[in-house]
């Protein structure tokens, strides 16, 4: 399928220079992709400005309440699991007054591509700190400084057993869209961070990586069965040290340092993908910063275990409609 | 002796098996022909210290013929032990130290007949239910023409069952099929009908079958072999209930099942979004059960993601769900905005109970119907309709269903914790004798240029689904041009669309049946009440030789509303609330005067103080 069939024929209304434009492009060129049909194709979305999304992609889509989108894909999904459905979100729409529903629809692993729009910063209300916001932000809403720790949203993830984990940048469109693609073809509730830049309330938010002379010294793309290497020059990877006691701490080393290691998204431990999303943790500059499919482990999705279950019990019972139903009670004639 | 109704309360320990005990009984009398209303009556505490007070456990049964509430007081009482001796004797004062009987307190009539297990009034028993003497009658000043029968409950337990090789606990348990078999002989009730009620009962733990008989026969034959000085009752056959098959069911389980009959009618798959709240929760459990029915429940992580998942499947294309009660419903408010403008059909169950805030839990009350009517943002206009027996619930959640699918909006459904926990009589419908249910659809030449927006000619917007090729589209909680389906703040449009969906909730007042006027049509005095209390509204009317109309659509109201309440000189609406429903009332009825009758006791009406306040405040 070509990325123009699943444009809507909405203007897109991002401020110019959003990063949520590129999310847009790269969203039409992953569903094209993944070649899904567009009436078989669902996007929800709470409220924030990603949560436009919805309205320039040409499918079913539905704009709902804030901080809900992840409740009414759990009800989509699992009431309809042909669908492919996507969740449109954000910091604030998500980590903040979603937060349950996001550590729910993981803790349950329902199919969805969750698409989590990380700009640090709630624009549609006009510059409030987020969940994201690091420490000490200044805002409309903290004007002397945050004295709030920030979520890790990939922390967050892997607390509530999230079973897929990548993180993207606005401007990097090809790692976008594989990040997006792939989280379509696991199967169960996959978390695609996308570090988006705010024109507006939070300019260059993530310019230790976005800006493009900086980036692939500043980060690194895993890529599963691959040696983890980055650098302009490829000469960096990243290994293991043991040195430090009890707790290994992950080290840049030389690329052909034998410790480099191989990235395994599907290790069911989550430790070392814990430990690779978090470089860069509280402007840790020593290490680079994880994009990429960080984690991707195959387990039974909610909506085909609910489905399989009925399913199952149907097959056994003897009454499967109503008037069978009734025959059941203890009744009597009057 | 022969009786119209008679009326009788099991009451014990919380493990003494008292629901089980009454609910056979009710089932029982059922089974005879007797019309049932039953009130179970427990404690908030899951387990209260043994032999106290606050572990008392009711369940009171009125059978006979005209039967339409459980009953104000009772005829006969079980009372188990001590502490339920006191809590039945002194009513609502049995905490305060030196109360004495008084009639209008007691939970049974002045010449009831009281079964008492006189081995659990030793001096410990009495001192964990608070008696200051070693006579319990005497302190609690039971009038004279009480019959009290003591019965060595206990020990003829103990008896009945030496040889069965049961541990004592075991034993103990059983007592209360001794108290059933005493109730059967009281009552003429033939003792096989019980013990095949037990067999189909243990079904599944045969080994309970044939100490439970033997202890449920030998309390038979004890009322039978003693020559108590009473007589036994006979009490009369329904005369007034249509012929048809009938089992007796409680209203949360009627609730569940008329949404799976709506589903399977219009062949939608039914989707409850739910999250455990009391006295809610036994509607998800009904269903979760029901996945023979093809039935999808989602235990959701809160009430908003309960009716938020609901929603999702209504999007989706089914018939989608939430049961609650006030608390959840305040929670759930900004999610049903969305369906009413997202246009989505939606049923939102209400048991309400009482409030606010955490209020009484396990207490019945009216108390959210300003709620379900008012209580969301902006202009948000919801179809709300009530239940009025244990037994229609099955009605109203199937008319629920019916007017969500065909007129695109949420339906709120209020019930309590009356309706849900309490027993009625229900005729057993065929799915074929239900009302048809055609969900809203989308025409063929909406094909291609499909949009939100687009209606039929009673203003019902077209429902198109995931999955159509040919009718994507984007729906939202924002307001949406009236013709093209897109996000508009335009002036004009906004009060247009408020208008429009106002008015699609009007329109199915043309659906739905005309008030009728109960009783005596003809009086110069009209009750009006609403939902549950019908029963004790009904029966109220009758002993006043009043008229009744008695509401279960309240919006949109009955077409005739109007028409109906300007016949009368004396309007009373009563109500287990501050005055809502007249409130409402008056807000649609220009000039009406209407006096009210309102109890906040979070408890049932008593017929009794109805007719007081009718025949004595003018």
């Amino acid at each position: 399928m070509e990325a123009s069939q699943f444009k809507s024929n909405q203007y897109v209304k991002f401020c110019p220079g959003c990063g949520d434009h590129a999310i847009c492009m790269a969203l039409q060129k992953a569903m094209a992709q993944v070649g899904i049909p567009t009436h078989q194709t669902v996007v929800i979305s709470g409220i924030g400005c990603s949560s436009r999304m919805p309205h320039y992609l040409n499918t079913y889509g539905f704009n709902t309440i804030h901080g809900r989108g992840g409740a009414i894909a759990t009800g989509v999904k699992t009431s309809h699991p042909e669908l492919s459905v996507w969740q449109m979100t954000g910091d604030g729409d998500c980590l903040a007054i979603g937060g349950n529903h996001f550590i729910h629809e993981l803790r349950r692993n329902v199919d969805l591509n969750i698409c989590l729009f990380n700009n640090r910063i709630y624009g549609l209300t006009k510059g409030q700190y987020s969940p994201t916001s690091p420490k000490g932000f200044v805002s409309k809403s903290s004007p002397f400084g945050t004295v709030e720790r920030p979520f890790i949203p990939a922390e967050l993830v892997f607390g509530a057993r999230g079973t897929f984990f990548a993180r993207t940048l606005d401007v990097d469109m090809p790692t976008t869209v594989d990040c997006m693609v792939q989280g379509h073809q696991h199967k169960g509730a996959s978390v695609i961070e996308c570090l988006v830049n705010c024109v507006i309330f939070n300019n260059g938010t993530h310019n230790w990586i976005a800006d493009r002379e900086m980036r692939a010294e500043h980060s690194i793309v895993l890529k599963h069965g691959e040696k983890m290497i980055f650098g302009k020059e490829k000469d960096k990877g990243l290994a293991l040290d043991y040195s430090q006691g009890l707790i290994p701490r992950l080290i840049v080393v030389s690329a052909d340092d034998e410790r480099v290691l191989v990235h395994d998204a599907t290790q069911k431990d989550s430790t070392l993908h814990r430990m690779l999303a978090m470089m860069g943790d509280e402007g840790d500059t020593t290490l680079p910063i994880a994009l990429g499919v960080i984690r991707n482990v195959e387990e039974e999705s909610y909506d085909i275990a609910v489905n399989q279950q009925i399913n199952q019990v149907r097959k056994q019972s003897k009454a499967t409609t109503f008037d069978q139903l009734t025959a059941t009670l203890e009744q009597w004639d009057i | 002796m022969q009786k119209q109704h008679v009326v009788i309360r099991f009451c014990g320990d919380s493990g003494d098996g008292m629901q089980l005990t009454g609910t056979m009984f009710a089932s029982l009398s059922a089974i005879l022909g007797n019309e049932i209303s039953t009130l179970p009556d427990f404690p908030a505490e899951i387990r209260a210290p043994q032999g106290t007070l606050g572990g008392v456990s009711g369940f009171q049964v009125q059978l006979g013929t005209g039967i339409y509430t459980p009953g104000d007081q009772a005829d006969v009482i079980v009372a188990m032990n001590a502490a339920a001796l006191k809590v039945c004797a002194l009513g609502s004062k049995f905490s305060q130290a030196g109360a004495k009987w008084e009639e209008r307190e007691s939970m049974f009539k002045r010449d009831a007949v009281i079964i008492v297990d006189i081995d659990s009034l030793s001096a410990k028993d009495l001192e964990k239910a608070l008696f200051q003497t070693d006579n319990p009658f005497a302190e609690l000043g039971l009038p004279e023409t009480v019959q009290v029968i003591p019965v060595a409950l206990t020990q003829l337990t103990k008896e009945a069952l030496k040889d069965m090789g049961l541990d004592n606990k075991a034993i103990l348990k059983s007592r209360n099929m001794f108290a059933l078999g005493l109730v059967c002989w009281l009552f003429n009730r033939p003792v096989d009908k019980a013990v095949a009620f037990l067999e189909n009962k243990f079904q599944k733990k045969p080994q309970l079958i044939a100490p439970n008989v033997k202890v449920l026969t030998d309390g038979y034959n004890y009322g039978n072999n003693l020559a108590l000085n009473i007589q036994t009752m006979n009490v009369e056959k329904s005369h007034e209930l249509p012929k048809g098959t009938y089992t007796s069911i409680a209203g949360n389980k009627a609730t569940a099942w008329g949404l799976i009959a709506a589903a399977e009618k219009c062949g939608k798959r039914l989707f409850l979004g739910s999250y455990p709240i009391t006295p809610a929760t036994d509607i998800m459990h009904e269903l979760a059960a029901r996945k023979d029915m093809g039935v999808m429940v989602v235990q959701a992580e809160d009430e908003i993601a309960g009716v938020c998942t609901a929603i999702g499947a209504a999007f989706a294309g089914d018939l989608a769900a939430t049961s609650t009660s006030g608390p959840g419903l305040s929670l759930k408010g900004e999610a049903i905005g969305l369906a009413v403008m997202a246009e989505l059909p939606l049923v939102v169950i209400d048991v309400q109970r009482g409030g606010p805030s955490t209020g009484l839990p396990t207490k019945t009350e009216q108390t959210d119907l300003m709620q379900a009517i008012y209580g969301r943002n902006g202009e948000c206009p919801a179809v709300v309709i009530a239940a009025s027996s244990s037994a229609n619930c099955f009605d109203y959640a199937y008319q629920a269903a019916k007017i969500a699918l065909e007129n695109m909006t949420p339906v709120i459904l209020l019930t309590d914790t009356y309706l849900a926990n309490g027993t009625g009589l229900w005729r057993i419908p065929q799915l074929s004798e239900l009302p048809a249910i055609k969900p809203q659809s989308v025409p063929e030449e909406c094909k291609g240029n499909y949009n939100p927006s687009l209606r039929d000619e009673r203003g019902v917007r077209y429902w198109a689904f995931p999955g159509m090729e040919g009718y994507e589209h984007r729906n939202i909680g924002l307001e949406r041009d009236a013709n093209r389906g897109t996000i508009s703040t335009n002036p004009e449009n906004h009060q247009r669309m408020v208008l429009t969906r106002q008015a699609k909730i009007e329109q199915v007042a043309n659906h739905i049946p005309l008030l009728e006027v109960q009783g005596n049509a003809d009086s110069d005095t009209l009750l009006i009440g609403w939902g549950s209390t019908e029963g004790h509204l009904h029966a109220a009317a009758n002993e006043l030789g009043c008229a009744l109309v008695h509401f279960n659509y309240i919006n949109p109201l009955p077409k005739n509303t109007t028409e109906v309440l300007q016949k009368y000189k004396r309007l009373i609406v009563c109500e287990l609330n501050s005055g809502q429903f007249a409130a409402y009332l008056r807000s649609k009825i220009a000039g009406i005067h209407l006096e009210q009758y309102n109890e906040m006791t979070a408890q049932p009406f008593a017929v009794d103080r109805i007719v007081n306040f009718v025949k004595h405040t003018l």
